[in-house]
């Protein structure tokens, strides 16, 4: 099933966290930031080579790598 | 008084919500906001006199969780746990609430005395969100202060909430939930979106649109690399500039005050070798160490620590990060290297922030390519005693900060190949997953970090660099003057080296003094120029312009100055930090190659300068 993930949004727009794919720690560590189904998240500024992204979730601004991003599925 | 009766009161906290600000307001300490760039790595302890009772504070890390997934998470949630803690403050961002209502509810989870400190007021009342304390105290069923802890309001209220669940008087009934699944996890933040939606009227954008345009330039496609060197070069060049006066009054007073020393001595009557060791040897490196360290140190720090206060670091990493994930590495590693600005073992222990043992070692490993404030100076005025004067006026400012600049992205670049060779070698990995917070910009107090630097890190440096100072000047006076056959020990010693160090665009003088100056990298300088001074000819040394004639009557020319400084740049840590990095890594082998690695670099890098200059200069 094709699913749009965190790296298809481009900076200014918005989505909702749909599920976390991530596997290990880092699933943990994005629950914990807010990263959890039905929450709000706005794709804020991308850094100067692309990559990582900084995504605004409750509050505040986290920067992620696309590895990581990938696995934020987003609706 | 009732002195058996200290109460422990940990203090919790997302990263980056002024938590060590409220502990060293309590605390009165300052040692701690003197934290190195970067976060609170160990359980900091102070105390706090409240009615009559010793409260004694623990400043945890800065933790997004306590389901110990992290070093530090473990580290905060056993406290909490085992430390035998009376209560926890959990010090929460008003900016940023229902983030951090998670943690709240945490903790609440694991221990029922909780006080909730609402931090960063002032900021939220800028960016127009207000919050209900009350309603926030009702929903979550514990006592909630709001504080402003950089102004050093609200404390006191605090205190008293500390004081009186300590004292059983105010009964905490904590709303709990447990969030162990997935799907409980997903109700455990709607109860916190809930919380924070109920306590704050306004709930508008919370990302402030200012922060955001700041972004928009610091860490742009086209803008954010050449802002980023442009902020390196205007720090440098304020320091060399601001620096050049203040160096040579002080060079002046000192070297005069030495002369007054040996009138003094002269007139007693001593003999000559205790004027020997005690004025030429102890007073004269104590005295070039303050008069070359100080200047450059007391302006360097404070503008330092104003990028770090106005919340600039954490965008240095996100600019750079492709390019430790280029190295497989940790993005966070440029945090360390900041770190490492100011002490190489500040910045080891630094590493701690970064959770996958690969990345740390490599973190820990190319965290000397980073010059420390020992070095720096050294730098500094090798910079201007051989390029200041080339090409005149205001230019020279300019090129000595180019230089200098140079020396430092050099440093940065072979932090970057270094780490993905061992990326591809002993440390064979690929890169781990980690986030980065980019917190909200915040106006710096300038008249506070200016007194706060130069306090806490200025004065700090230069105490440690003074204790290892004198002991090495009297060593050194006395290798200098203690002679085997017809020469001295110390020129034995160097000439032994001579021939190797030559190779490297060095002399042996210069290669022992990096080699003596193991203890502390600040006294290398002050070892050349006393070895240079016991046979050479000038013996009144109060300003660069003579330093300079003492080096190059001893051969230095402008390959000597490149050749040290690239040395200086890349060899093996400091004591120090050697013994840090033994400490965190807990083995011999990563400490020796953290030795290594960076000294076979810095043969390497001198000898091919060494030699391209040699062939250079023989073709034309």
């Amino acid at each position: 099933m094709f699913e749009k993930n965190l790296t298809s949004l481009h900076e200014g727009e918005h989505a909702q966290v749909a599920a976390i794919t991530n596997k290990g720690g880092i699933k943990r560590r994005l629950q914990d930031l807010g990263f959890v189904p039905g929450t709000r998240v706005q794709c804020i500024q991308k850094s100067p080579y692309g990559d990582p992204v900084a995504y605004g979730i409750r509050g505040a601004v986290i920067a992620l790598r696309s590895d990581d991003a990938k696995g934020v599925l987003i609706i | 008084m009732e002195n058996n009766s200290n109460r422990v009161i940990a203090l919790a906290g997302n990263p980056n919500v002024g938590k060590s600000t409220v502990f060293n307001h309590l605390t009165g300490m300052k040692q701690h906001t003197g934290n190195w760039p970067g976060k609170t790595v160990v359980n900091a302890k102070g105390i706090h006199r409240f009615r009559g009772h010793n409260y004694i504070l623990v400043d945890l890390p800065g933790t997004y969780s306590i389901m110990a997934h992290s070093a530090e998470e473990e580290i905060a949630r056993d406290f909490i746990l085992h430390g035998e803690t009376d209560a926890t403050v959990v010090v929460c961002d008003a900016t940023c609430l229902e983030r951090n209502l998670n943690l709240v509810l945490q903790i609440i989870e694991l221990t029922p005395n909780v006080i909730v400190c609402v931090n960063l007021l002032d900021e939220a009342k800028k960016k127009k969100i207000s919050i209900d304390l009350s309603a926030l105290e009702r929903e979550l069923g514990v006592p909630v202060a709001g504080t402003n802890a950089r102004g050093g309001k609200g404390l006191t209220e605090l205190m008293e909430k500390v004081a009186a669940v300590c004292a059983g008087e105010i009964k905490t009934a904590p709303s709990k939930g447990r969030f162990d699944t997935d799907e409980e996890l997903i109700r455990h933040w709607q109860f916190a979106e809930e919380i924070a939606a109920s306590v704050t009227p306004y709930s508008g954008v919370n990302l402030s649109k200012r922060d955001r345009k700041l972004d928009r330039i610091l860490t742009n496609k086209l803008t954010g690399i050449p802002i980023m060197l442009a902020l390196l070069c205007a720090v440098f060049w304020l320091t060399i500039t601001g620096a050049e006066y203040p160096s040579e009054a002080l060079f002046a007073g000192l070297f005069r005050f030495g002369d007054l020393l040996t009138d003094f001595f002269l007139r007693l009557g001593t003999p000559e070798w205790v004027h020997g060791v005690l004025v030429l040897g102890v007073y004269r490196v104590l005295a070039w160490v303050v008069a070359v360290m100080l200047p450059p140190m007391a302006i360097f720090f404070p503008l330092f620590t104003l990028l770090e206060d106005f919340g600039y670091l954490p965008r240095v990493a996100f600019n750079l990060d492709h390019h430790f994930k280029k190295a497989k590495a940790c993005g966070k590693q440029a945090l360390t290297m900041c770190m490492g600005f100011g002490c190489n073992a500040a910045g080891v222990i630094g590493c701690r922030i970064i959770d996958s043992p690969r990345e740390r070692l490599i973190a820990i490993i190319t965290n000397n390519f980073v010059p420390c404030n020992g070095r720096f100076p050294t730098l500094i005025a090798i910079i201007s005693m051989f390029f200041v004067g080339v090409v005149g006026g205001v230019f020279d400012t300019l090129l000595s900060t180019l230089i200098l600049t140079g020396v430092i992205v050099l440093g940065i670049v072979l932090t970057f190949w270094v780490s993905r060779f061992l990326s591809g070698t002993i440390l064979k990995g690929e890169a781990s997953s980690f986030t980065l917070e980019l917190p909200p910009y915040r106006t710096p107090q300038i008249g506070r970090v200016i007194i706060r630097s130069i306090f806490d890190r200025t004065l700090f440096v230069l105490g440690r660099a003074v204790i290892v100072a004198a002991p090495a000047g009297l060593v050194i006076w006395l290798l200098a003057n203690i002679t085997a056959g017809d020469t001295s020990l110390l020129n034995h010693c160097s000439s032994f080296l001579d021939p190797f160090a030559r190779l490297l665009g060095l002399d042996g003088v210069i290669l022992l003094a990096f080699i003596l100056g193991f203890p502390a990298n600040e006294i290398v300088f002050p070892i050349i120029i006393m070895a240079y001074m016991s046979t050479g000819s000038i013996l009144e040394l109060d300003s660069l312009a003579e330093l300079r004639s003492l080096l190059t009557e001893n051969g230095w020319t402008t390959v000597t100055a490149v050749s040290t400084m690239l040395f200086c740049l890349c060899h093996w840590p400091c004591s120090t930090t050697c013994l840090t990095i033994k400490k965190e890594t807990g083995s011999i082998k990563w400490t020796a190659l953290s030795m290594i690695v960076p000294t076979v670099i810095g043969l390497l890098v001198c000898f091919l300068f060494a030699t391209a200059a040699r062939l250079f200069f023989t073709l034309f």
